[in-house]
Order: C-alpha cells, then structure tokens, then sequence
C-alpha cells in the first residue's frame, strides 16, 4: 500500500435546489485501500460518490483523482468506473458483451477485448456464462457481472454504489468475503458506499461516516467503533449506553460528568472540554461489567435492580436500573452454558454495574 | 349434486383464483355474463367473413359457398385502386408520425424547458378533440391555403393523397408520443450512466444502449400510427379528393348504397391485415 | 469553467430544439391553427354559393340556439352519448373484474380477446352489424323460424345504440381493467371482517378506488360518441339527425355548403365536451372522497 493520494475531495459541496447534500466535505483517499463511505440514506454518500464518478458536479470545491483536477470532465473521460446499486447491466447484451463495451469504446483490438474479457470472467469465476443475457442469471450473478464489466477497464478507482444491497444475507456475507480479496487481488483502489455499519466494518481498511451532507468521522474500523468522535458516530456504528450531563471537570486522563440527578461518570474526551459544557456519556454494553453486590461499591461502581435478561445465544442481554430514571444495557457473553445456571441474574435481583472509564467516552453534541 | 359435480369443477378451473377457490353464484353469473359479452363482441366478425362466402347477392342470408366475391374485388379497378391509396397514406403517415412522434417523446421525457406544460397540452389536445372537428377545421385550412396558392401562382389544387396524409400524421404524432414516452419511463436512465461510466459519449450510448432498448416502444408506436391511418375514416372522408378515395371511404360509399358480399371480401381481408399486424406486434413485444 | 458550462447549455438548448421543431410546428400548423381557422369561421357568413363571405355575425350561433333542428340534434347527441357512455359501463365493469380475477396466464389472452375486434376497420365493424340486423338478415331470419316474424331492426335508434356500444366498449374495458387489476381484492375481506356487506363494500371501497379507471374509460367513451355521424347513418337510416350528421352535411353535402355554420356547430360541441367533462370530473372526484 504506498502513500500517494488516489482520490481528493477539497471542500466540495452539492447541493439541489435549496437542498445541500453534500456541505464542505474535504476527504483524501489512499492508493490502494479498501475506502468505506457510510451513513444513513440521504446522509451524501452516494452524491459524493457520484460526484467522483462525474455523474453530479459540485456546486463547489474540486475533485482529483491522482492530482488531476476533475472540473467538468465528462463520466466517460474519467479514469474511474461504477459499479451501481442494481448493477444497471445492459438488458440486451450478453455477459460477454456487458464486459466487453468498456474495451470498445477505448478502442482495443478485437483479440485484445476478448482475451481481457475471458480474464476478467475468469477473475470474477463466471466462466462459461459469456452468452447469457443478465436476466438469465441471479443476483450474485449479475453482481460478479457489474464487477467485471467495471474492473476489466483497470480503472484508477473502482466505485462501488451499495453493490450488495440487493442480495439476500447470506449471499451478502460471502460477496463482502469476495469483494475484500478480490480487492487485495487486483490492488485497485476502491471506493465503497454501504449504509450498513456492519459490512463497513468487515470490509474496509478505512471509512467515513457521514450524516446530513457533513463528512463526520475518517478511520479505521477500530478507530470508527473504539474511539467514535461524536454521539452520531457512536449512535449509527454498533449499540451504546448514552447519558447526558454536565463536564465538572479533570480526574487524570479522564474527564467527569455529573448528571442532573447527581450522578458522576468518567470516561475519555476526544478533546479537552471546558467545565459547564453539555456533553453525551457514552459506553458500550459489551464494555459494562455486572458484578453481585458485596455492601461496598466498587470505584466507578453504581447500585441498581436488574430488570429484564434476554438470552440471545453469544450473549445475554441484561437491563439494569438503576434510578428511576436512567437503566444501562449490559451484554455478558455466554462463555460457557447458561443451561442450569440457576444462579444466573434474575429480574428483580439487586446488581452492581461498572463502568470502566479506559472504555467510556464523553461526547460533546 | 353429483351430477353437478363435473361441471363445477370444470368452470372452477376456468374461474381458477376467484373466490380463492370457493363457487359462488355471483361468480358463475360474472363467468356466464363474460361469455355473453365476448359473443357479442365476435358474431358479427365470425359472421361477416362467413359471408363473404355466400352465394346470396345480398350477403346477408347463407345459400352455397363461392370465391365470387374475391374475383369480383381483384377485377374492381377502383377498390384495388383505394386499397393501393391506403396502403400508401398509412406508410409514409406512420414513418413520418413516427420520426416527429419520437422526437417530441424525447424532447418531452428528457428536458425542462419553458412553456413545457403548453407543449404537453398541445400534443395530448388532438386525442380528445372529437375527430369530427379535426377534421372539418383541416378542410377549411386546406381550402385556405388552396386559395391562397391559386391566388398566387394561378394553380388550382384539389385535396388529394397529400391532404389526407397530412391530417393522418397531424393525429397519429400524439400516440406516437405516448407510446414511446412510456418506454422512456420505462427506461432505467442509470443504464445510460453506466454507459458513460465505461467510456462512451452521449452520441454511443445513446445508438448503442438507448435506441436498442426503447427499439420495441417505437416499433409499438409505429404499429398503432399504421393502424390507425388504415382504421381512420372520417378524416379521410373530409381530405380526400375526388379520384383519390380511400378504402373505408370506398366501403362507405358502397354500403350507403346496398349491401353486397364483395364488401365482405373487402373487410375479410382488412380484417386479416390488420390481425397480422396485431400478431406482428405481439411478436416483437414478446421478443423484447 | 463558467465557459464549458455556457457551452454544454448552449450543446443542450440546440438539441432541444432539434427534438422539438418537427412536432412543434407540424401540430402548430396543421392542428392549431385550423382549430383557430374553424372558430373565426364560426362568426363569419355564408354566400348563395356556399363561399365564406368575411363579415362578423353572431347569426350562426343564433341559428343554432334557436333552430329545433339543431338544439335537437344536441340533445340527441348529448343523451346518446351518456347513455351509450353508461350501457358500456355497465357491461364493461363486471367483465374487467372477470378479467383481473382469472388466473394470471388467462389474463392477457382474454384481454387481448376484446383488442382483436377493436383492431379492425371500424366501417367494417358497423356495416357487419347491418348484415346481422337486415330485415332479411340472420336475426329476422331466426325470429321467423320460431314464428314471431319479421321485426324493423335496422335504420331505429336502438339499432345506432347498438353499434355505438359495440364500437366504443373496448375504450371502456382498458382503463377498467388497469384500475381494477390494481385494486388488492383483500381490501374487500378487510370490508367485510369489518362488517360491511358486499353491497356495501363495493361501493365503500372498491368503487372509490377504480374511480380512475371510470373516469378514463368514460371520457375515452364518450368524446368519439358525441361526434359520430357513421353509425346513426349506417344503422339508424338517417331518419334522425344528430351533431356529427349535421355537421358533415353542413361541410359536404348541403345545397349550398355552409361552412360557418358547421364551424359554429364543432366549436360549441368542443365547448359542451368540455363542460361535460369538468361536471364529471367535479362529481367523480367528490364521489372519490
């Protein structure tokens, strides 16, 4: 993986109409990764990617694909290709001709075009399906077809809108296995948009999230789930506790909380937050430990009643209150059998949760 | 009951879903109702060729088989003459409505543009206006501009195929339009982008993705353009000139006067015509 | 930048024009204008010759309104119309709900059963009637084999209402099924799990929701109907006159021609179309709510 810059985005904004899509956004993309671009829709993900593949110009700011100015620079002059949301394979031609209408209009030689679709057939193991017309064929079919046709062109960069949206679960996740070593395979740069945080975080060596036009959050997997920068992030990318207070000031490394009940939680600030300043305690279930009550609270420790436990197979997932106001989400994983555990947690049964602050963040906004 | 029982089955197989499954009386009496209808709809046509075959001078009574009729069609210069005139106007109506009617689908289905709403107006106002007004207000156009020419140039004209031709295209353009515009909806646009995203100028993708795909709604609208011109009579009646008749004018002309089975031979065999064409289109439709 | 940009809008602008020019001016100049041509005429007057003499008057119009003749001929040709409108109505509803109720693969063979018909000469259609409807015709033929003898069946007004519904039903039936084929049947179990009887849901429920297709297939009915002056002439004789009858004389045949007239007759039959159309739209959309 070098460090040279594949695709730049400076300040670009789109917007339709009195709607902006996509506002202010400045993003840099490495040669050769496996780019996730993820959000709720409507969030700007596909505008931006449309915008890099030339379908949409910005309103406002510039595009480079290896530092070249993109400007006006028609779709079909860029050096990057799409694969779309419902693959927009051509109904009337064949797989093979599908692969082959890139090569074409660039004008390679008859031979070259179908020794390179071959390959690219080969590539994506569709060999022998060169004459059958895309409706001939199923969605994890006509997904390996859109991929074909997209990467046989060696583009700069491959786009790839929602591509696994139309498969069925199962189909997803092998297609998600597929895609990442396909991707390691041919070293292209791809540029991947997906509203599912899950996939986003299996596949990609880095994502943006993004939310309402603005670019919210660039890094790795671990980065994006571990180290969230916003309640946003926090909130869209797996399950969290949050609760809302007021900074009081510094313990350490961490900073502390105080809810309008009284209560005080610490945890890490992503930046150094003033005292008085409105901030979002966040925790992840997974990250609470739920411990039976000795008379003395643990540091960090808060009394409470257990209120429902849900036994969902890797997990059990177990509500705590603990004031008339505010329960936690605690999941314990089932590391061994929960069957004949008569002492396992029960509604009603008083429970101490602790919450580590090394695993806590507080959040402005 | 049991001798009920086959015929029940029989019409629940034909009723199928109706009722999921279940016999109903309101069911029976719709199926009875349908088969009354459709009978209506097909007598006269099953009769109309059967006595085409008819001995009977009237051609309205069955008394013996005869290909008579047909000769005496093939040897009748003039209906020969008004078939050859209608074959003509329904060719060059239907490319012509065709091209414009495609063009303007285009321009209606891929561009905003001032004074659209009024351009949409115009073109649908010629479905609704009754025929009968479209016709006489093209009559007192081309009497106008007859006069003006004589006026000019001294020349007298005279409606003939040209006039004619003119008022098919001017009605056939609107169904041209909502044919083809149908199949524009129907057009996926990201194929285009797709396109485009592979390398290819709007000039490629649209003779090497757009027109093979949107290919059958032109053809459609061609079918319906062709038909309509050879269905078409009372625009006809009002522009065509003296010696350039028109089969459903001859016909009407013939009829008025008596009934005779050489005007079956002539409908059998327009009947047949225009039954290819349906099977023509339901061809290419099914190719699709 | 703002240059290329000015350039693909002009590139865009030429194109538009291409596409739109031929249709433009053909419907301009041979749609338009004479509508325009007819309705000047309307207010002009006629000469012994039956030449249009340029002179404004409100005499056509006049005539009309106050002549039996012609104030008949539109209410003949306005009652027609609505009843052959509602005849095809009536049998064309009850036969698109036996369509889009049969299975799925006998739906459009059965459609294109009413098509096939449609797709021939429309003269055709209504001359075969005449051969069925002769006095020396099949039916009068049968009617004398059971000994009730010889009935007048062609050249009456039944006759004309006959052909009209005969010519006009398949506009009915297509809008219809399109409505009907849309309607979700288990909306009518919904109905009836809620009480209603089949009565009742049907005019609750499914009336309502293929109001759309009503409304097509009744404009689409209705509009050719009131223009026609073939079927009345084929098979009502000619004994009574209605719009399309008079006006056609009025433009070939009379002694001498009178073109303003007949353009005074088409212009206020656009003008009934369009009232007619409006107060059913305008009843139709409450029926809707």
């Amino acid at each position: 993986m070098s460090d040279s810059i594949a695709i730049e985005l400076r300040d670009v904004v789109k917007r339709f109409g009195d709607v902006v899509a996509v506002d202010h956004v400045n993003l840099q993309i490495r040669d050769g990764e496996f780019f996730s671009m993820l959000g709720p829709s409507g969030c700007g993900k596909t505008s931006t990617l449309r915008m890099i593949a030339g379908f949409e110009l910005p309103t406002a700011g510039s595009i480079l694909i290896h530092g070249r100015e993109m400007g006006l620079t028609p779709p079909h002059l860029r050096p990057v290709n799409t694969v779309f949301q419902s693959y927009a394979l051509f109904p009337h031609m064949t797989v093979a001709q599908n692969v082959a209408f890139g090569l074409e209009m660039r004008k390679v030689p008859k031979a070259e075009i179908a020794r390179q679709v071959k390959e690219a057939l080969e590539l994506v193991r569709l060999s022998g399906l060169e004459e059958r017309r895309p409706r001939q064929l199923s969605g994890g079919q006509q997904q390996r077809v859109a991929l074909a046709r997209a990467l046989v062109n060696h583009p700069e960069v491959l786009l790839l809108d929602e591509p696994l949206g139309a498969l069925d679960q199962k189909l997803r996740k092998e297609m998600q296995l597929e895609l990442k070593s396909l991707q390691a395979r041919v070293g292209i740069t791809f540029v991947f948009v997906t509203h599912d945080q899950e996939e986003a975080l299996t596949m990609s060596d880095r994502i943006a999230v993004m939310n309402k036009g603005k670019l919210l959050q660039v890094g790795t997997p671990t980065e994006i789930y571990e180290r969230p920068n916003c309640r946003f992030v926090a909130d869209f990318i797996g399950e969290t506790n949050f609760i809302d207070g007021v900074v009081i000031g510094r313990d350490g490394n961490y900073t502390v909380l105080e809810t309008p009940e009284g209560l005080r939680f610490r945890g890490l600030a992503t930046r150094p937050l003033s005292d008085g300043t409105q901030v979002t305690y966040s925790i992840r279930p997974e990250k609470v430990r739920l411990l039976a009550p000795n008379g003395e609270l643990p540091p960090n420790g808060l009394a409470g009643t257990v209120m429902t436990v849900n036994y969902i197979g890797s997990d059990t997932r177990i509500t705590v209150r603990i004031n008339d106001r505010r329960t936690i989400d605690i999941w314990e994983q089932n590391t061994r059998s929960t069957l004949d555990r008569d002492e396992y947690w029960q509604p009603g049964e008083a429970a101490v949760i602790v919450c580590p602050p090394d695993n806590a963040l507080v959040l402005s906004e | 009951m049991i001798k009920t029982a086959p015929a029940t089955t029989a019409s629940a197989r034909i009723r199928g879903a109706f009722s999921e499954g279940r016999l109903t009386w309101s069911g029976l009496a719709l199926t009875g109702f349908s088969i009354l209808v459709y009978l209506f709809l097909y007598a006269p046509i099953v009769i109309l060729v059967l006595f085409s075959f008819t001995r009977d001078e009237f051609g309205v009574r069955w008394t013996g088989f005869t290909f008579d009729w047909y000769i005496r069609l093939f040897n009748n210069p003039r209906m020969m003459g008004a078939a050859w005139n209608t074959l003509v106007v329904a060719t060059v109506s239907t490319i012509v409505s065709t091209i414009i009617g495609t063009l303007l689908a285009m321009a209606m289905e891929r561009y905003r543009f001032r004074g659209r709403n009024a351009m949409e107006g115009l073109i649908y106002l010629p479905i609704v206006v009754p025929e009968i007004v479209m016709a006489v207000a093209l009559l007192a156009f081309s009497a106008i501009v007859f006069d003006v020419i004589k006026m000019v140039t001294g020349e007298t004209l005279r409606r003939n195929l040209t006039t004619v031709t003119i008022g098919h295209i001017a009605f056939s353009i609107s169904f041209v339009v909502v044919v083809v515009r149908t199949s524009l909806k129907n057009f996926d646009r990201r194929l285009e982008e797709a396109a485009a995203d592979l390398g290819a100028d709007s000039w490629q993708t649209f003779w090497r993705i757009t027109f093979p795909l949107i290919l059958p709604g032109i053809i459609g609208g061609a079918l319906l353009a062709f038909t309509l011109s050879l269905d078409d009579f009372i625009i006809s009646l009002f522009l065509s000139g003296p010696g350039t008749s028109l089969l459903p004018v001859e016909v009407y002309n013939r009829v008025r006067r008596a009934v005779t089975p050489e005007i079956n031979a002539i409908s059998t065999l327009m009947l047949i015509l225009s039954m290819a064409l349906v099977a023509l289109s339901q061809l290419l439709q099914r190719r699709r | 930048m703002a240059t290329i940009q000015q350039q693909q809008q002009r590139r865009d602008r030429i194109r538009l024009a291409l596409l739109l020019t031929p249709g433009l001016l053909w419907l301009l100049l041979f749609f338009a204008l004479p509508l325009v041509i007819i309705f000047v005429y309307s207010f002009m007057t006629n000469d012994a010759l039956g030449r249009v003499v340029y002179e404004p008057t409100l005499n056509n119009y006049i005539t009309i309104f106050t002549q039996s003749l012609y104030v008949n001929a539109y209410w003949r040709s306005i009652w027609t119309s609505v009843l052959t409108t509602v005849i095809c109505l009536l049998i064309g509803y009850p036969l698109a709900v036996f369509i889009a109720r049969s299975p799925q693969q006998w739906r459009m063979p059965l459609l294109m059963l009413i098509l096939i018909p449609f797709w021939t000469n429309f003269l055709v259609r209504i001359y075969a009637w005449q051969i069925i409807l002769a006095n020396n015709g099949i039916i009068n033929g049968f009617l004398e084999m059971i000994g009730v003898g010889r009935l007048t069946l062609l050249n009456t007004e039944g006759a004309t209402l006959v052909g009209l519904i005969y010519g006009e039903l398949p506009f009915m039936v297509l809008p219809l099924y399109a409505a009907i084929d849309r309607f979700d049947f288990t909306l009518m179990e919904a109905a009836a799990d809620l009480g209603a009887n089949k009565v009742q849901a049907f005019l609750r429920i499914m009336l309502p929701m293929t109001m759309p297709g009503i409304v097509a297939g009744s404009v689409l009915v209705f509009i050719p109907t009131l223009g026609q002056f073939v079927v009345s002439e084929l098979l009502g004789g000619a004994k009574v006159d209605y719009l399309g009858n008079l006006i056609q004389r009025l433009f070939l045949r009379a002694n001498p021609i009178n073109w303003p007239l007949g353009s005074a007759m088409a212009v206020l039959m656009m003008l009934v179309l369009l009232v007619l159309i409006m107060m059913y739209f305008r009843v139709t959309s409450e029926e809707e709510r």
